[in-house]
């Protein structure tokens, strides 16, 4: 085929790297033979462990170091706890994460408003940013959205009224 | 102090948090003074990574001033200005000893494919990250580095991943001089990969999405050939058609679990969530590489299965390389390509935005408005 770019040894840094040894039937590491010496290695010096840290069942031990940051807590945490007894191959642990994921949202809402504030949705959305740069786009599906809802209201209450209009009637 | 915080799928606000602390004697604290949003936050901030936490500060990708050090760290000193790797490696096990720094054993208790990585959910170690005014940084010695005086800030956060991931996808590549690769996304690693091609002596190479602005930009920051995939037919055939019926060389997804371009991926992966995202850029990687070909895989996936042609990776004897990048590994090498004048990086930054409207930060890079490619987020204490 012939190529577009006909000078393209002019790019800047065109062939620098050329490496025709880089056969990539290997992952790109420098073997020495520890991965037979298996997990035994000089370890760091080891974080205390000072609240509750979920740990895979495919780890015998805890890493020298991790993060301490939102630990498990709430019904989400006890979704976490259950995730974490099945092993990482599991979905057990995979989708029990997710649905903690989606309660732990329902619990930070709660949690905001308990610590009287109400989260601001659409500034959490960045719909600024939509007004500034996506106007007509935002515009529209306000539009279509308050177009929705009237007619389910219209709706709904139009079968009130005929509710009403029949129990009368039986009446 | 002023951090992200992660409430939920596509909503995160600016507020305050406790400073962080030592908690390891070779932790530092670090004042950030610039942090990237990713390509890969995105998957977080959408809701796709099991394990996020509501409460999480994202970033990965920062630099910033070391303010307090651990007892038991010996090059860093308070006051140096550090660029600080996404992956957390502890130096000893047997992963980062062979330079697999990304695949450390000895910084992530939830799960054991992959190393810890900061701000990006439990599944990487629960560590929050850089956006934000602090951040703890376990291991100083071994990852970060500090910033050479002729380094510029803006090229010296793209140092901590997404020049290094781009320029590993090509490498994984095996590229040999002349070869044709085909990079799949032209977001911010795409772009770097792309560059990053030419390095190793490619003699064509094209680049593929449906964003009009980013296949333009591509054009003139990686000197490649850009289509949009949504007017080229299958992008398969147009690429086999492209190659004289042979098929690429190399092929590099840069896109990982939001792909667009196959409904039935999107439904299933991205919206119902049945497969761990949407895999059709890989589906199109080893569908469109010649056979004896390698795909290189640097988009993110989820930890669980996804639709792609395992059938046609075996008949066709493919080569499958992936990795999430040893940041630590390539720096030395990459601080001269930029040195050398090979590539300037901080070219692919649109935006810095402050921290505190981070919310429409993430918008706008989510939504790819303002022609958004690269946003860089400023934190209060770093303005002043």
């Amino acid at each position: 085929m012939e190529n577009p770019n006909e000078k393209y040894k002019e790019i800047k840094g065109w062939g620098v790297d050329t490496d025709l040894e880089n056969e990539p039937n290997y992952p790109i590491k420098k073997y020495n033979g520890d991965d037979h010496k298996r997990l035994n290695w000089e370890r760091p010096p080891l974080q205390p462990v000072m609240g509750e840290i979920l740990k895979s069942v495919e780890h015998p031990r805890m890493p020298a170091v991790f993060g301490t940051q939102n630990p498990p807590a709430g019904l989400s945490g006890a979704v976490r706890r259950i995730a974490f007894k099945y092993d990482e191959s599991e979905y057990g642990h995979w989708l029990n994460l997710l649905l903690a994921d989606r309660i732990n949202v329902i619990e930070g809402v709660i949690d905001d408003i308990r610590h009287g504030h109400f989260p601001n949705i659409f500034s959490e959305k960045g719909m600024k940013a939509d007004w500034k740069h996506n106007r007509k786009e935002l515009v529209s599906k306000v539009v279509v959205a308050t177009a929705v809802i009237t007619a389910v209201c219209l709706l709904s209450s139009q079968k009130k009224k005929s509710k009403k209009a029949h129990l009368s009637t039986l009446a | 102090m002023l951090a992200m915080n992660y409430r939920g799928p596509y909503r995160v606000r600016a507020s305050q948090k406790p400073e962080p602390k030592i908690e390891h004697p070779e932790d530092v604290v670090v004042r950030v003074t610039r942090a990237c949003i990713c390509g890969s936050d995105l998957h977080i901030y959408h809701g796709l990574v099991p394990d996020t936490r509501v409460g999480t500060t994202f970033g990965h990708e920062f630099i910033g001033e070391v303010v307090e050090v651990g007892s038991d760290v010996k090059t860093m000193k308070i006051g140096d200005q550090i660029l600080v790797p996404f992956n957390i490696s502890c130096g000893r096990c047997a992963f980062c000893k062979q330079e697999l720094f990304s695949n450390c054993h000895e910084s992530n208790p939830e799960a054991t494919a992959a190393g810890g990585i900061f701000g990006y959910s439990h599944t990487c170690g629960g560590f929050d990250g850089g956006q934000a005014e602090y951040v703890r940084v376990p291991y100083a010695d071994v990852g970060p580095m500090v910033i050479p005086s002729d380094i510029h800030p803006d090229d010296a956060v793209l140092l901590t991943d997404v020049f290094p991931t781009g320029y590993q996808a090509a490498e994984m590549g095996g590229i040999k001089p002349g070869d044709t690769v085909v990079v799949f996304g032209a977001g911010p690693v795409g772009l770097m990969a792309a560059r990053s091609a030419w390095f190793f002596g490619a003699g064509r190479v094209i680049i593929i999405d449906r964003i009009e602005y980013r296949l333009e930009f591509a054009k003139t920051f990686a000197h490649c050939e850009a289509y949009n995939f949504e007017s080229i037919g299958d992008p398969v055939l147009f690429l086999k058609k492209q190659t004289g019926y042979f098929g690429a060389d190399v092929c590099i997804d840069a896109v990982g679990c939001e792909a667009a371009g196959s409904a039935l991926q999107t439904i299933t992966g991205k919206k119902l969530m049945l497969q761990a995202g949407s895999a059709t850029a890989l589906h199109w990687a080893i569908n469109s590489v010649k056979k004896g070909g390698i795909v290189s895989i640097v988009g993110v996936y989820g930890p669980t299965d996804n639709l792609i042609p395992i059938g046609n990776v075996v008949n066709k004897g493919l080569t499958i390389r992936a990795d999430q990048c040893s940041v630590k590994r390539l720096l030395p090498k990459l601080i001269s390509h930029i040195r050398e004048g090979y590539i300037q990086p901080r070219d692919i930054i649109t935006h810095h935005i402050p921290l505190e409207e981070v919310s429409d930060a993430y918008h706008i890079f989510s939504a790819k408005l303002d022609n958004c490619i690269k946003t860089v987020l400023i934190p209060p204490s770093a303005r002043n």
